[in-house]
């Protein structure tokens, strides 16, 4: 096999546009004070933010799941009107700033909203916040997988008695599980950090709504170390997902 | 009679319409048959009840039309199978059985189509033909009443399509109820049905026993199937006026001038020549070498003229013609071999 040379220019510029991906993220374990890292985790502020951002993503991906699969099933498998413009409201999230998105929560949800539930600035408001975010990673992850799949085998468990629903769970689901692992790893760790929805609809209150990434924003002003060893533990946590989805991608492949 | 399946259906996908109507006595095997678009799929998806459709549908006697598929008594075997992929071959087949006694029954039918040994492999671990058997299974354990295989053969590999084949013919005869077979196979015809439905744009052209087709086609499809030339045609002072250009004689010609007609020429009842022949043929005409292909050992060439023909020859022939694509060459038939189907 003969492999043409890469032209200079490009080489260059793929070099330095990998250099400005890497570096801010090795100048970030350069300065992470390793020694104290232990001690820094463990005080009560970041375990209290840990512990908080836990919970939020989770529940956020939670509410994802419940919602989303539907949502994903509904897009790829049910033809009605206005289906195009159900699909940009679910991708939108994806492109529109969190801020706004954070500003449009209040107006729905707020204590004025249009549906008045109280729940901004309260840990029900960031785990509401994460999963507007997130949950388009995990519908259009699921959405594209349902609409691999050959609709013969909802034909073939339709003519063996089985129900939609039955054939929901025991053949579409199971089908879709790989996807559906794929997506809530990303929809995870988007929710992990979030940063700008919550702190617009749920506030920065410590205990119930300061998540990590708020905790690392305001420790940097006046304790830098703990807020690149809270950065660092960010990383790692985005790092584990990758490398968890990598596997997935090989599985499937 | 409470046990004929009576089928008069009407279904439509987009602005394409296919209308069947046919009766079945239990124990029927028929191949549906017809050139690709001719709604064979779409007309057994009507009969699984996976697309609307209008009109009549009785099975055993109860007219199951407004049933959902699950409850029509009627068995799907789409094409390749389609087994479920996350599932083993033996929850496949128990999951259209309910209740505790749906492991045992699976295993029993697996058993019968001599694939028990392979009930708790997935189908990713399966081969084609071994799939394929799985899926019948999966059909036959609910005891339908009508059977529908959408080319069940169509994509195994030689080997595989003789054993399949062994075991369609094998369990398709204990089979009481209505087999429904897509093919694109003769051998499938021949071998495995007691009777030939054939479709074209939608409608049935042909509702016939095997024999009925092979001997009396009625269209130039048809008998493309069965190896032989059909035309269509019109008698005309005692001659076949081909619709296409050309003239036949038959040796048994209806009476009368006008009637439409098919004119059916065996391909292996075709003689080519280099120079025009003396014999007795009746049917003599110039042609042009336009294809060859080998068939079964045997040379298939296309022969352009009035009427373009295929012909069948020995291979040594073949070479002793020294046909090749362009050359020119004479064809001829006996007016004994043309047979007139009347229309």
């Amino acid at each position: 096999m003969t492999r043409t040379r890469p032209p200079l220019s490009l080489t260059t510029a793929a070099v330095a546009g990998a250099a400005f991906l890497l570096l801010p993220l090795v100048s970030l374990a350069d300065r992470t004070p390793w020694h104290s890292l232990p001690h820094l985790l463990t005080t009560t502020s970041a375990v209290t933010a840990l512990r908080l951002s836990l919970e939020c993503s989770l529940g956020a991906l939670a509410l994802s799941l419940v919602v989303g699969v539907p949502l994903a099933w509904l897009l790829a498998r049910v033809d009605f009107r206005g289906k195009s413009v159900l699909r940009a409201a679910v991708t939108l999230p994806l492109v529109l700033p969190p801020v706004v998105g954070g500003v449009a929560l209040l107006l729905a949800f707020g204590r004025h909203g249009v549906i008045p539930l109280s729940l901004a600035f309260t840990t029900w408001g960031a785990i509401l916040a994460e999963a507007f975010v997130a949950l388009p990673f995990l519908v259009l992850a699921v959405e594209g997988a349902l609409l691999g799949i050959d609709e013969r085998y909802d034909d073939v468990a339709a003519t063996l008695g089985s129900g939609t629903t039955r054939t929901f769970f025991r053949v579409t689901l199971p089908m879709v599980l790989p996807a559906l692992a794929a997506g809530s790893a990303l929809a995870w760790a988007r929710a992990l950090g979030e940063f700008g929805a919550t702190i617009t609809f749920a506030g920065n209150l410590p205990g119930s709504t300061q998540t990590l990434p708020l905790d690392v924003y305001l420790t940097l002003q006046n304790d830098p170390d703990a807020a690149v060893a809270l950065s660092t533990l960010l990383l790692a946590l985005s790092l584990v997902v990758l490398v968890a989805m990598r596997s997935r991608w090989r599985l499937t492949r | 009679m409470t046990n004929v399946t009576t089928i008069d259906l009407r279904a439509s996908v987009g602005t394409f319409t296919v209308h069947v109507a046919a009766e079945c006595k239990p124990g029927d095997v028929v191949a549906v048959v017809g050139p690709n678009g001719a709604g064979k799929s779409t007309f057994l998806r009507a009969l699984a009840g996976l697309i609307p459709a209008t009109g009549t549908l009785t099975v055993g006697g109860v007219d199951v039309l407004d049933r959902p598929p699950a409850r029509r008594h009627v068995g799907w075997v789409p094409q390749d199978g389609a087994l479920f992929p996350h599932l083993t071959a033996l929850d496949n087949v128990a999951f259209g059985l309910r209740g505790r006694q749906g492991r045992p029954a699976a295993q029993r039918w697996l058993d019968r189509l001599g694939i028990g040994d392979l009930a708790h492999r997935r189908p990713a671990a399966l081969s084609g033909g071994q799939a394929q058997k799985v899926a019948l299974a999966r059909a036959l354990a609910r005891e339908p009443r009508v059977l529908l295989l959408d080319e069940p053969l169509a994509a195994l590999d030689v080997e595989a399509r003789t054993d399949v084949r062994r075991s369609l013919r094998a369990h398709l005869g204990d089979f009481d109820g209505v087999t429904m077979l897509v093919t694109h196979d003769p051998v499938d015809v021949m071998t495995l049905a007691s009777r030939v439905l054939a479709l074209d744009a939608g409608a049935v052209v042909q509702d016939s026993t095997v024999t009925g087709v092979t001997t009396a086609p009625r269209t130039p499809w048809l008998a493309a199937l069965m190896g032989s030339n059909g035309f269509y045609a019109r008698t005309a002072a005692g001659a076949l006026a081909l619709d296409g250009g050309g003239v036949l004689v038959a040796a048994d010609m209806p009476a009368g001038d006008g009637v439409d007609v098919l004119a059916v020429v065996p391909a292996h009842a075709v003689a080519v020549h280099r120079g025009r022949p003396e014999g007795s043929a009746r049917n003599v005409w110039p042609a042009t070498v336009r294809d060859l292909a080998v068939v079964g050992g045997r040379v298939r060439v296309t022969l352009g003229g009035a009427p373009t023909v295929l012909a069948d020859v020995t291979t040594a022939a073949a070479a002793d013609l020294g046909l090749a694509e362009g050359v020119d060459v004479w064809a001829s038939v006996k007016a004994t071999e043309v047979t007139v189907v009347v229309l």
